[in-house]
């Protein structure tokens, strides 16, 4: 089974990212009916989830969502708190919106439930990347997540407030709450 | 100077580790090129047209002694014994090994410097008038605004991964020293009607090869939002701006793209989320940053002395040196003092290793231990008593730094150029050298007056040609370097762009051309007080096209110069 990095850990994943084309799930067949959908838990694209939204709300907490970086997650903003997983898709690790995208659906959604950075996600990002509310990393095939894991520790604290810590260091100095 | 403390120091640490980890897995071929490319740019590495170019950051131009006898220490063992200092403050070594930064960046985070985001699509070093907290006329010091943002900014992990650089400046006094209107945000220190501090904010500035005057889009930010304002604009920046065409990605097209007003619109939306959150800045952290600056303890002195007065009437060259690199002080019987790093044979910006040293040595004994860097490629010993200016002027003639020439036509700002940049078209160094010796007459100089003369090798506009009163542009034409001349720009609150007069010039011609435009100004000048860009804005720039162009055609072969009667 594939692995990705999940809460600091490689675990198993059992996830099955729905990408490429889907339109044939889109096309209704002889007999009117939609086709079915795969089985196992599945992580659609937004646009699938608009269309399909009352087929695939049966299987909540068992779907999940993928947005690629430019898009915005607002049309689909009440569905998020139950969705099992939402990735966000780095089409290349220097194109800097997924950051932004995951503290939007962290901060201003109130997402709490795992968000998993996936595409081009390399070592040398994921300390930015978990300071941005992701919390799972599926790493292509030539990195090797067990090696990737010591990234997640590059820095033992941060200047700015973030996800992963709301309270920027000028106020935790006062606390006397820095790393 | 701004002091770390023990987690500033270990943020600094931790990112000289994390980046040798990655230069050992680029050299054991583990880390890909591509991969590698801005994890070096974002320490401060280029790979340039000799060897890899280290930029190291010398946050808003403030530099202590021990800092720069390390700089010194630096450019000796790792590269030819010299450094350059570049239009933002920073200085770049030219000569290093990929390999030796790790240990370079081990080296200067023993003396509390970096070269953090000096490069790569992030937030750069953060800029300031370099009169900062001297200047008589300031209105509100910039530099505890200045460290707030460049721990704000420092490994910000939202906003590494731009479409395009992004670079801040910010300015406290009436005079806008920083150039603010052409970065891609501006901040204006202000006070409120109560006498607060707030930001005037401006966004969407640059040069390069589309300059662009930014645009005013908050008059008054109180400083407790400073941070949540900047998150705000870097996010919808980050989100919207273009990605797909390198040329067309920094802020000011996104600005332009939306117009300013709907820009401020969309900013303000963003704003709404983060107005009031916990990146609000406390008045805790503020006092805690200007409390962590080491000031000069100034001493009660007259405000002239008369041995000062009695050696300027007596000493013309001490006179002349005094009127252009001495500069008025907010302390009475203190001055602030410009090193021109503008002299024969040593291209703009540079100092060796030795100078370095020995400059320390000054700094120390006149000026409380520190220096400033001025994005005109000058140092500035910012805090000198007036009565030991004399003494100075001595020690610095003796180093050949004591050139007259601060504000004039050879205090030239020229980018590295072809000689060193990989990006250039064409050389600035030999064109900025040929100039120089052309006007080497310092009374005909004195006598033209203050003119900004800019040279950059190319679009990317590092040496601010746009905003130079002369402003000069290597371009490419079939394979071979051109330079293209514009005049009539200015920088500072009232920042214009210059004019192109007109079709390019060879290398060798560029010295007669900039000597017929001034000898058009010195023709059509409207007493001493007019300034060339004056004179420009008067007369416009036909006279000077019809000067420079107009019997070009029949004496393509060149007529003996005819040098203006000064």
């Amino acid at each position: 089974m594939a692995t990705l990095i999940r809460n600091a850990r490689v675990r198993p994943d059992s996830w099955r990212l729905l990408e490429g084309p889907f339109d044939r799930l889109l096309i209704p067949a002889e007999d009117g009916l939609l086709p079915d959908l795969p089985a196992e838990p599945l992580i659609v694209p937004l646009a699938l989830w608009l269309r399909r939204r009352d087929d695939l709300v049966e299987r909540l907490p068992h779907v999940g969502l993928w947005l690629a970086a430019d898009q915005d997650p607002q049309s689909a903003a009440a569905d998020l708190p139950r969705f099992g997983v939402i990735a966000v898709r780095f089409g290349e690790f220097a194109d800097g919106r997924g950051y932004s995208l995951a503290r939007v659906l962290r901060e201003r959604h109130g997402y709490r439930g795992e968000l998993r950075a996936i595409g081009d996600v390399r070592r040398d990002q994921l300390y930015y990347l978990a300071s941005c509310g992701f919390d799972a990393f599926v790493l292509p095939d030539d990195e090797d997540p067990r090696g990737a894991l010591a990234a997640l520790t590059d820095f033992s604290d941060a200047y700015q407030s973030s996800v992963a810590r709301p309270s920027p260091l000028f106020r935790r100095r006062l606390s006397g709450a820095c790393a | 100077m701004y002091l770390y403390d023990e987690i500033d120091q270990r943020i600094v640490d931790e990112r000289v580790r994390q980046y040798r980890d990655q230069t050992r897995r680029y050299l054991a071929g583990t880390l890909s090129e591509d991969a590698f490319r801005p994890l070096r740019l974002q320490n401060g590495l280029y790979i340039q047209r000799h060897a890899p170019m280290l930029r190291i950051a010398i946050p808003y131009g403030l530099l202590a002694s021990y800092q720069l006898r390390k700089l010194a220490t630096i450019a000796r063992r790792y590269d030819r014994g010299y450094g350059h200092f570049s239009t933002r403050q920073n200085l770049q070594l030219n000569w290093v090994r990929l390999e030796d930064v790790p240990d370079i960046l081990g080296d200067l985070a023993t003396v509390q410097m970096h070269a953090i985001q000096t490069s790569g699509n992030c937030i750069r070093n953060i800029t300031t008038d370099h009169f900062a907290g001297v200047a008589p006329d300031e209105i509100v010091d910039p530099l505890v605004w200045c460290e707030v943002l460049r721990q704000w900014s420092a490994l910000n992990p939202e906003f590494a991964y731009l479409p395009r650089k992004f670079k801040i400046a910010v300015n406290g006094s009436r005079e806008d020293r920083a150039a603010t209107r052409v970065h891609d945000v501006g901040l204006h220190a202000v006070r409120g009607s109560g006498g607060e501090t707030g930001f005037r904010v401006s966004v969407g500035g640059g040069l390069g090869r589309t300059p662009m005057i930014g645009h005013v889009i908050r008059e008054f930010l109180p400083w407790q939002h400073l941070l949540t304002y900047l998150d705000a604009i870097l996010r919808v920046y980050n989100r919207h701006g273009r990605r797909d065409n390198k040329y067309r990605a920094r802020v000011k097209f996104l600005v332009k793209e939306r117009g300013a007003p709907e820009f401020a619109h969309e900013i303000d939306a963003e704003w709404t989320h983060l107005k009031g959150g916990p990146a609000t800045l406390i008045p805790e952290e503020v006092e805690r940053i200007a409390a962590r600056f080491v000031r000069p303890a100034y001493e009660a002195l007259p405000a002239r002395g008369a041995e000062l007065e009695a050696r300027l009437s007596t000493d013309a060259g001490f006179a002349r040196w005094h009127g252009r690199n001495v500069h008025p002080h907010k302390v009475a019987g203190y001055a602030a003092v410009t090193v021109s790093l503008k002299r024969p044979g040593s291209a703009p910006g540079d100092v060796t290793a030795a100078e370095m040293d020995a400059l320390a040595v000054l700094a120390d004994r006149y000026s409380h231990g520190e220096l400033r860097v001025t994005h005109e490629q000058n140092l500035i010993l910012a805090d000198v008593r007036q009565r030991d200016l004399a003494a100075l002027w001595g020690e610095l003639r003796a180093l050949g730094l004591a050139v007259p020439n601060i504000g004039l036509l050879t205090n030239i700002v020229a980018c590295p150029g072809g000689d060193f940049c990989s990006l250039a078209n064409a050389r600035s160094i030999p064109v900025a050298e040929a100039i120089r010796e052309r006007f080497e007459d310092l009374d005909y100089v004195h006598d033209i007056g203050p003119l900004d003369l800019n040279i950059s090798g190319c679009m990317n506009s590092c040496g601010h040609h746009h905003v130079g009163h002369i402003g000069i542009l290597g371009v490419d034409k079939d394979g071979s370097e051109w330079y293209q001349i514009s005049i009539g720009g200015s920088q500072g609150e009232h920042a214009s762009l210059g004019k192109v007069i007109g079709p390019s010039f060879a290398q060798d011609e560029v010295a007669d051309v900039i000597e017929r435009l001034i000898a058009c100004y010195l023709a059509h000048r409207d007493g001493d007080a007019e300034r060339f860009v004056d004179t420009v804005a008067r007369i416009g720039i036909s006279p000077f096209k019809e000067y420079v162009y107009g019997n070009a055609h029949q004496e393509r072969s060149r007529a003996p110069r005819q040098l203006a009667a000064a």
